[in-house]
This record gives structure tokens, sequence and C-alpha cells, in this order.
């Protein structure tokens, strides 16, 4: 009798690891791609060659060739390490210092937690990207200041999120099991509530990384992210947005670089999130 | 003899914003002797979980004092108490949700023993032992919470409460999440565990069931609205009532 369901539920099981093996890497390849771009380019990035300026994709430039010569393709390329690079650690440290700040708050309690809960709504009444603006106006322009503005504003969301996981973990009987079993604070925290809540955070910052990615490239699209002529997808769109009536694949190169990016992560974390749902790995 | 467990006027105020003070268990006091199994009895909202939070240390008591094994441990926090729970155990109502649904049965059974300076290996034999014991083959250590039933996952949280060897094991409506053949298996483990230890093992029983309580204590406290309002053996108790409620309580299951 029960034959049956065993059967879908590994069925479930398989689809997600498959799922989890292809966006992974997907994901990967982007990774090695960032981090191996010099070898990668076909040509150098930064070498202007005017004689050939906007040349339309050709099998010599496969994306084709913007104003000033540069090979498209390369240029996305090498783009691929300032855009995915610094976005993974803006995610990673606006992961890290938000769920340290949630899960101390609802841990504590009291009015540590009532005043960090405060700052974070404080920051969290401002529009986002209008603050970031601010922050980037004020310490200037720049990549590091960009991560820097956007960190500032996307840490409260981690810390709701994992002050009201602790908080709901903190009622559980197995944590008062655990508790009775003569586990310390610091093991209660890293054994029990980290691993249990750790699902939903790492889906928020995974499928965070797209529009992290997006708002860096926004920023720097505004001239307050990478600078010219540093390879950046947001600053390479930004420059040569003119171009896009009469030169397309110019802007569409690195803005189709931004769209796949965005996706793959987008996707990793959909499937990461199924991946660690704990009903999902029923193995009988 | 010396009662283990003596609680001395325990009372619980929770005080709401807006709201008048609610007494939640009001000026009780009981004594446990060891080896004698103490049946709590009472209707939803009675104060009995109350209670038994503050005698673990769950919840701070607001009045009163909890003395256990002749220490007092009213405000008793970090390291001195956990030297308490290695002499109180407790098993919980729904017993899936009291094991990590990330962790094994096995490692949620052998923690007490870790948290204790256990080795990984001895710990590992000991938990099959335990298991064992409670009825259970070595195999469902492997086992995570939601693979196995409701009533083999309660036989592992005795397991667990056992673990330490405690003097005192409180059942919080240990059973009520059982149907009724398996809460009979349960009761007859509990039964077992008891003549297999003697006067080195008491039970605090919390329940709202005086059928279970009857055929499995040895005295019963019945609680109304915080206050305890009868006790005694459960068949005096239930052959000669008192109180309205307990009348209330046993006509209603006649």
């Amino acid at each position: 009798m029960s034959e049956p369901t065993v059967r879908i539920q590994k069925i479930k099981k398989d689809t997600v690891k498959t799922r989890l093996i292809v966006f992974g890497t997907l994901a990967a390849i982007l990774l090695v791609c960032s981090v191996f771009c010099e070898y990668l380019t076909p040509y150098d990035p930064y070498l202007q060659d005017l004689s050939n300026a906007k040349t339309p994709p050709s099998a010599e430039h496969l994306f084709g060739t913007d104003r000033y010569g540069r090979d498209m393709l390369s240029r996305v390329i090498a783009g691929s390490r300032t855009s995915i690079y610094s976005t993974l650690l803006l995610v990673a440290i606006v992961t890290a210092f938000g769920t340290c700040v949630g899960v101390f708050c609802g841990w504590h309690g009291g009015w540590i937690d009532t005043v960090l809960m405060r700052i974070s709504d404080m920051f969290l009444a401002f529009p986002g990207l209008v603050f970031a603006l601010a922050v980037a106006g004020v310490l200037g322009g720049g990549l590091q200041n960009a991560i820097i503005a956007l960190a500032a504003i996307s840490w409260p969301k981690y810390a709701r999120i994992a002050r009201s996981q602790t908080l709901s973990q903190k009622e559980t009987s197995w944590l008062k099991a655990a508790k009775l079993s003569g586990s310390g604070t610091w093991k209660m925290i890293f054994k029990h509530i980290l691993p249990n809540i750790i699902g939903p955070i790492l889906v928020t910052s995974m499928l965070d990384i797209g529009t992290m990615m997006m708002e860096l490239a926004g920023l720097s699209f505004l001239g307050l992210g990478a600078k010219p002529p540093t390879a950046e997808w947001g600053s390479m769109m930004s420059d040569t947005r003119s171009l896009l009536a009469t030169h397309p694949w110019v802007t569409l190169s690195p803005g189709f670089a931004i769209f796949i990016s965005v996706m793959i992560f987008n996707l990793l974390g959909d499937t990461i999130r199924d991946y660690a749902d704990p009903k999902n790995r029923m193995s009988c | 003899m010396e009662p283990l467990l003596k609680v001395n006027n325990l009372t619980r105020i929770f005080t709401r914003a807006g709201q008048p003070d609610f007494t939640a268990v009001n000026h009780i006091s009981f004594d446990l002797y060891p080896g004698e199994c103490l049946g709590l009895i009472g209707e939803s909202g009675s104060g009995k979980t109350t209670v038994v939070n503050m005698i673990t240390r769950l919840l701070d008591a607001s009045m009163g004092s909890i003395v256990l094994d002749g220490e007092d441990i009213t405000n008793a926090k970090g390291s001195e108490l956990r030297k308490v729970y290695r002499k109180m155990q407790m098993v919980f109502q729904t017993p899936t949700e009291s094991f990590d649904p990330r962790r094994t049965l096995g490692d949620g059974v052998g923690e007490s023993l870790r948290n204790s300076g256990m080795s990984r290996e001895e710990t590992k034999r000991e938990v099959a032992k335990l298991l064992n014991d409670c009825g259970l083959t070595p195999e469902f250590a492997e086992r995570y919470p939601y693979q196995v039933s409701g009533g083999q996952c309660q036989r592992a949280a005795i397991a667990r409460a056992l673990a330490i060897k405690p003097k005192l094991l409180i059942c919080d409506e240990a059973t009520s999440a059982l149907d009724v053949t398996i809460q009979q298996e349960i009761l007859a483990l509990l039964n077992e565990l008891r003549s297999r230890h003697g006067a080195e093992l008491s039970i605090l029983f919390i329940c709202h069931d005086i059928a279970l309580v009857q055929q499995f204590c040895d005295r019963v406290l019945v609680m109304y609205k915080g206050n305890i309002v009868e006790q005694g053996k459960p068949n005096d108790v239930i052959r000669n009532p008192k109180d309205d409620y307990t009348k209330r309580l046993i006509t209603s299951i006649l």
C-alpha cells in the first residue's frame, strides 16, 4: 500500500536534486568565469581600436564592438568579475550581519531587541535606492561605497527574518528539550537554532543576489558605482545607452549578461529553498 | 522520608498591558517523595503546564520556592541550572515536535550524555542501550523525527529523558497526543521503568484523563483555576470527591 507514495517522494526528491545540480553548475560556471576572466577574454577588454568602432556582431567579434572599438564579449566577461564579485560580497556581508543581529535580538529580547529593531525600522523607512543614493553621494562614488550604501539598506530584512525565526524556534519543544539536556546558549544557537533558520535566510539571500546585482548595476548606471572605463555591466549599459537605437548590441550584451546571471541565481535560490525543506528529504 | 521535590507556595502571575493581572498558579504547595508517582490533573487552563514550566525553570516563579533533592532551585541559572537538569528530565506532550527536525533521534537521545562529556562512541553505545530499554531497535538512532510514528517518537523521548539517569521524570501530558492503544503501551513502558528503577525514579505525571491517573499514580492532585482543590489516593478521590470540580470531572467520564 505504501509503495506508491514512497515512489512519488523519491521522484520529487530526484527532480529537486537535478535542478540543484543544473543551476548549481550554471552558477559555478559564472563564478569560474568571473574568477578567471583574464584568461577567457578573446581580446583585451580595454584595448581601443577606433577604426573598428561600433561593428555589429560577427565571427571575429561575437558581441560586436563599442564606440571605442573595444570587443564587447571581452568586456562582458571582464565585467562579470566586478559585477558578480561585488554582488556576492555584498550579499555575504548583509546576510552575515543581519543574521547575527536578528538571532541576537530574538534570543536576548528585552530593551536591546527593541533598540536594534527600531534602528532597523529606521533603515526600512527610507526608500531603498534613494537612501543608497544619499550614502553613495555622501561617501562619494566608487564600487566600494556603492556596496556600503546597499549593505546599509539591506541588512534589516535579514535581521527581521532571523529574529522572527529565532523567536518561533525559542518556543519549540525541541529547544526546551535541548535546554533540559544541558545545552548552553551557544550550543543551542549553533546546533539547533541556526540549522533550522538558515534555510529561509539562505533562500532570501540567494533570491537577493539577483536584486542586489541589479541594484549595484543600477547605482553604476547612475554613475555612483564603478567608474568608466572599468568594465561593469551597469556602467557599460549607462555609457552606451545613447547607442540603443542605432547599435543595440552594445547596450544589450551587458543587459543580457545581467538578465542571465540574475535568472540563474534566482532559480538557484528557489531550488535551494526546495532542497532545504526537510519535508522534501523524506527518504524511506 | 525527605521529599525529593518540595513545592512551597508556588505562584505565577502574568501581567498583561491594559488588562488585570492573571494568576495562573495560586499559592500551591505539594511534596513528591522518592519512588512515588504523583498525578497532576485538571482541565485546560487550570495551570498544570505553568506549574511544570516553573519546576523545570523554563518559566520564572512569581512567588514561592521549589526545592529539588534538598537544593533550592527557584532561581537557578546557567551552569547551576544545567546541574539541576541532571536530576530532572521531562517528556513533552507532542512527541515529534520535541525532537529537532534536523537531527536524528540518536542525536537527541544522546545530547545530554554528550553535554556531560561522554565520548562519541560511548554515547552511541549508550543510546542503543537506552533505545532498547524503551522498546526500540538501535536503528532508530539514525532516523529523523518525521520518519517515525508518534508512539515510537515518544519512546525515544522517554529514552532521552532517562539518558542522564534523573531522579525526577516529569511527563507533561506525555500520552495525550497518542491514540488509546499506544497510550497503553507508553504507560506499560513507564510502569516497567518504574518497577526497574524503584525508589531511584519519581514521576510527576501531568494529565487530564482521570482514568489514566487512577491506573498509574500513587497519589493525585486536582487543580482547578490555579489552585489545588483536592488531593489523595486516586481511588479515594474518585469514589469520594469533595470538591465540586472534581465531582464534575468524575461524572463527565462516567
